[in-house]
Formats: C-alpha cells, sequence, structure tokens
C-alpha cells in the first residue's frame, strides 16, 4: 500500500522530539508519522544528541532520515538547513514550522528579553523557514508549509502572554504567506493544538505548579482529556499531503473542542 | 485503497450525486471515498432515482451501500432513515449533513417562503440529523458528525441570503452539539467548502462570466473538486481526528484567508 507521502522529502523543525524514550513531543510524532507514510524526513532541531538519535531511530524503522542542526531563529542556519536537505534527499515538499519554546509570564512578569525570544521563535521562525522553504519548493513544481501555532493563537493565554502572542503572530502570517505563493501551488496552513501531552507542556505545567498554581487544563477541555501528540501530528500529515490539495491559508484546530466553547 | 474508515458505517446526506459519468457532488464523492476507505454507507437523499443508481454503481464495486429515500427537513424521515440505517449494517459511526439548496436571490427580491425552506434544509435539516444520530452513537460508544456547512457561513456574497444565514446557523450549531456531547466521544465538526463544480452550482458557474469572476478571487486561481472536499469529510469521519470537536475546516483555495 502506497503511503500518503510516498516520495515528498519533509524537513521538520523541532524535529528532535521524535526521540523514542521520552513523551514524544509534535514535531516528534509527525516525523514519525511521515515516515510511516512513505516521506524522507529531516529532523532539525537545537539539540544535535537527541536529534541525531532520534534520525538514527527512525532509519531503524526502515524509512529514510536525517538530523541537521537548527536554531529557527537564524537565517543562515535555516539556509543551511534547507541545502543540507536538498543535498540529502534531492528536493523539499513539505516544511513543519514546529520548533517552539515557551515562557511563562502574563503582561507585567513579561521581561523585554523573554518577549523578543518569544517572538523570534514563534514569529521570525516561521518566517524564516517559510522564506528558505519557498524557492525549493517552486523547483518542485508546489509545496506544503504546516506552521504549528497553538488555541493560544486564538484565545488570549494569560499565563503565557508572549507566547500567545508569537502564536497569533504565526497565524495571520500564515494568511499572508499563503495568499501570496497560491498560484504557484505551495500551501500554507497553521494548526491549532490544544492542550497535548508534550516534553515543552510537561516543563511548562511543572514550572505553574512551582510556583503553586494547579494544572488549569483537564477541566476546560470539553473532550476531558489531554491530546496525545500522534493526533497533532495526524493533522499535520492531512495537510502535508495531496489530500489537502485545495486546503490553504487555513486554520487546523486540534483542541477538543477547548475553542469552540 | 485502504481502510481508514474499516468497520464504520456512516450516513451520508445529499449523497445522491454520487453517479460516474455525471457531475459528482460532496454527498456523492464522499460516499465513494468512504466506501474505499472501507466504510458500509447509507446514501440518502431526496433524489430517489440518482440515489439508487449511486447505490448500484457502488455495489458493483464491490461496497456495501445501500439507498434510503430522505427529506432531511423531516423529522419522521429522520427517524426512519437512521432505523434503516442501523437494521442494514447493525449501527452507525459517521453522519455528514450535507444535503444542500441555494436560492440566488438578494435579501429584498426573497420571499419568506424561500427563506423557511432553505433555512428548513441547512438549519433544521442539520440539527435532525444530529439529534437522531446521537443515541445511535452513544450506543456505539462515539462517532463523528461532519456539518457542511460553507464559506459562505464566513462572508457574504452579492446573491445568496439564506444560504448565507444556514449556512452560518450550521457552523455554530456545530459547536453547540459539540460541546454537549464532547464527553460521549461524539465528535461534531464543520466543514467549509469554497467553490466546486456540483450538481448544485454547475448551472451558476457553467456561465463563463460568472465561472471567471470566482476563479478570480480564489487565491489558488481554480475552483475546487468535489473529491477535495470529500477528502476532509474523511480526515473528519476517521479516527484520525479523535481529538478535533467543534472545529472548522475550511477547503476553499485561500478564498476567505485574504
Amino acid at each position: 500500500m502506497a503511503g500518503r507521502l510516498e516520495g515528498k522529502v519533509a524537513l521538520i523543525s523541532g524535529g528532535a522530539t521524535a526521540h523514542k524514550g521520552n513523551v514524544l513531543g509534535i514535531g516528534g510524532a509527525a516525523a514519525w508519522a511521515f515516515a510511516r507514510e512513505g516521506a524522507k524526513v529531516v529532523l532539525g532541531d537545537l539539540d544535535d544528541v537527541r536529534g541525531e538519535e532520534a534520525a538514527a531511530q527512525i532509519r531503524e524503522s526502515g524509512a529514510e532520515a536525517a538530523f541537521v542542526h537548527l536554531n529557527a531563529t537564524l537565517e543562515p542556519n535555516w539556509e543551511k538547513a534547507v541545502a543540507f536537505t536538498l543535498k540529502t534527499f534531492g528536493k523539499l515538499n513539505v516544511v513543519v514550522n514546529c520548533a517552539g519554546t515557551t515562557a511563562i509570564g502574563g503582561v507585567e512578569q513579561t521581561t523585554e528579553k523573554a518577549w523578543d525570544s518569544q517572538l523570534d521563535v514563534h514569529a521570525k521562525g516561521v518566517f524564516l523557514g517559510t522564506k528558505h522553504a519557498i524557492p525549493a519548493m517552486r523547483k518542485s513544481g508546489g509545496g506544503s508549509v504546516v506552521n504549528i501555532s497553538s488555541i493560544d493563537g486564538i484565545i488570549g493565554n494569560a499565563h503565557a502572554v508572549a507566547y500567545s502572542t508569537g502564536k497569533g503572530a504565526s497565524r495571520i502570517f500564515t494568511k499572508a504567506a499563503a495568499i501570496q505563493y497560491a498560484k504557484e501551488n505551495i500551501r500554507v496552513n497553521s494548526v491549532h493544538p490544544g492542550y497535548t501531552d508534550t516534553p515543552l507542556a510537561r516543563s511548562a505545567i511543572a514550572e505553574l505548579e512551582k510556583d503553586g498554581i494547579p494544572d488549569p487544563r483537564i477541566p476546560r477541555v470539553p473532550l476531558g482529556r489531554l491530546a496525545k501528540a500522534e493526533e497533532i501530528a495526524n493533522g499535520i500529515l492531512f495537510l502535508a499531503s495531496d489530500e489537502s490539495s485545495y486546503v490553504t491559508g487555513a486554520e487546523l484546530v486540534i483542541d477538543g473542542g477547548m475553542t469552540a466553547q | 485503497m485502504s481502510n481508514r474508515l474499516e468497520g464504520k458505517v456512516a450516513l451520508i446526506t445529499g449523497a445522491a450525486s454520487g453517479v460516474k459519468g455525471e457531475t459528482m457532488g460532496f454527498g456523492g464523492a464522499a460516499a465513494w471515498l468512504f466506501a474505499a476507505e472501507g466504510a458500509k454507507v447509507a446514501v440518502c437523499d431526496i433524489k430517489d432515482e440518482q440515489g439508487k443508481k449511486t447505490v448500484t454503481q457502488l455495489r458493483e464495486a464491490g461496497h456495501e451501500a445501500v439507498f434510503i429515500s430522505l427529506d432531511v427537513t423531516s423529522e419522521e424521515q429522520w427517524k426512519r432513515a437512521i432505523t434503516e440505517t442501523v437494521k442494514a449494517f447493525g449501527k452507525l459511526n459517521v453522519l455528514v449533513n450535507n444535503a444542500g439548496m441555494g436560492y440566488m436571490e438578494k435579501v429584498e427580491f426573497m420571499t419568506v417562503e424561500q427563506w423557511d425552506y432553505e433555512m428548513a434544509v441547512h438549519a433544521k435539516g442539520t440539527f435532525l440529523g444530529t439529534k437522531h444520530a446521537i443515541p445511535e452513537m452513544r450506543k456505539a460508544g462515539g462517532g463523528s458528525i461532519v456539518n457542511t456547512s460553507s464559506i459562505f457561513g464566513f462572508v457574504g456574497s452579492p446573491d445568496s441570503t439564506a444560504y448565507h444565514a444556514g449556512k452560518g446557523a450550521a457552523r455554530i450549531f456545530t459547536k453547540a452539539a459539540a460541546i454537549q456531547y464532547a464527553k460521549e466521544n461524539i465528535r461534531v465538526n464543520s466543514i467549509h467548502p469554497g467553490g466546486v463544480v456540483t450538481p448544485m452550482t454547475e448551472q451558476m458557474l457553467s456561465k463563463r462570466r460568472v465561472r471567471e469572476a470566482f476563479e478570480a478571487k480564489v487565491p489558488m486561481g481554480r475552483l475546487g473538486m468535489p473529491e477535495e472536499i470529500a477528502r476532509g469529510m474523511v480526515f473528519l469521519a476517521s479516527d484520525e481526528a479523535s481529538y478535533i470537536t467543534g472545529a472548522e475546516l475550511v477547503i476553499d483555495g485561500g478564498f476567505i484567508a485574504q
């Protein structure tokens, strides 16, 4: 049975969370889903050790994968990551802008440094990844960019104001890029995960709890549970594949009903 | 093909538009894709002859399908359609509320009769389908309801009136139902197609001027195909979308992103 991404090459930022033995992150779960469906996968991440090991784990499963060091906030890193992808697998069809960090704090508690760092990762990182993917996708006759925003790009998160703002930026940047490149068959969409059990979420919740704030998540979710990263990856897979050939500039919310109430 | 809906029973309204060789609608294209992914399909429509033809063709292709005559504005007919589906296939896992129509009338020229009928199809039809599917989905341990709204449930257009109101109603009704039944693992989502040539729109879009004017507004520069909408329905109907409820899947070539 042909895979749903057969013949495609994908670059995933934040891909080191594919490392087995930890709870998978969203980028990592996407990497496994893509590999299962026939894609060749490049994991880009700051974490070289886990990233290399994760790529090796995917190769052991029988798929093709490679790791490249990528700080998503630095333009030369993106140039290098795209060039590495082209050199390794010959083309680029899919980019998943998934690299992310978080910073706990409301407006008054957020330092300028934290603000800049959050906007760099979530806004500039997504811009740079898209910018440098476009020429390679054009050569492939089209492509799909999937930007991982958040429900916090739709509603406000009082505990993480800079994070929320950065995710809002990536949500609307997605539409600007979608409109600009639609005629070239380069689709750009955003995914909006709700509360998902990932390494990033675990550390953010630990930090909240340290400050005496109880985990606020599950009671707010109509489905009554957290998402698994694999459930977000299923949506990323749909948007990456040709199944979504007429979907661009759209927002795929995967949140157990959180923002529908 | 594959088995993304293996073991599931789906009821699709507006599904008579699945006759091969003719222009397909979303419901008809969905019937074929659902069947290809392993689902048993109840093809429901007011168009008996076309519906039976669609089912005959599905069966000839080796799929399991039945035709059930259904006017979605009638609660009695909904009860019967659900009962017959369960009688034929033993359960109900997926409902696609897709039956639709449209009057091209501006506000001041739309009659109350037109308004009432169009609202009955798009708003009440979606409500009634959901209402009567819920008990069967509960018995099945959960389910997925996909409501076909439209980009015209988000934005206005020059020549339609009740269509917008009805599709907007379906869009928000979806969220109300999603919240109410989330804890029972019954997911409810809406899908928002852009411009696609279907039996409903082909007369309007066969006029070159109208078609070109519409295409010019689509960032991707083309109309969509029924299969491109149906693929979104497959995704939302399947367990791949297990954490998606109350959401809107827009499939419009970028139309409302600009």
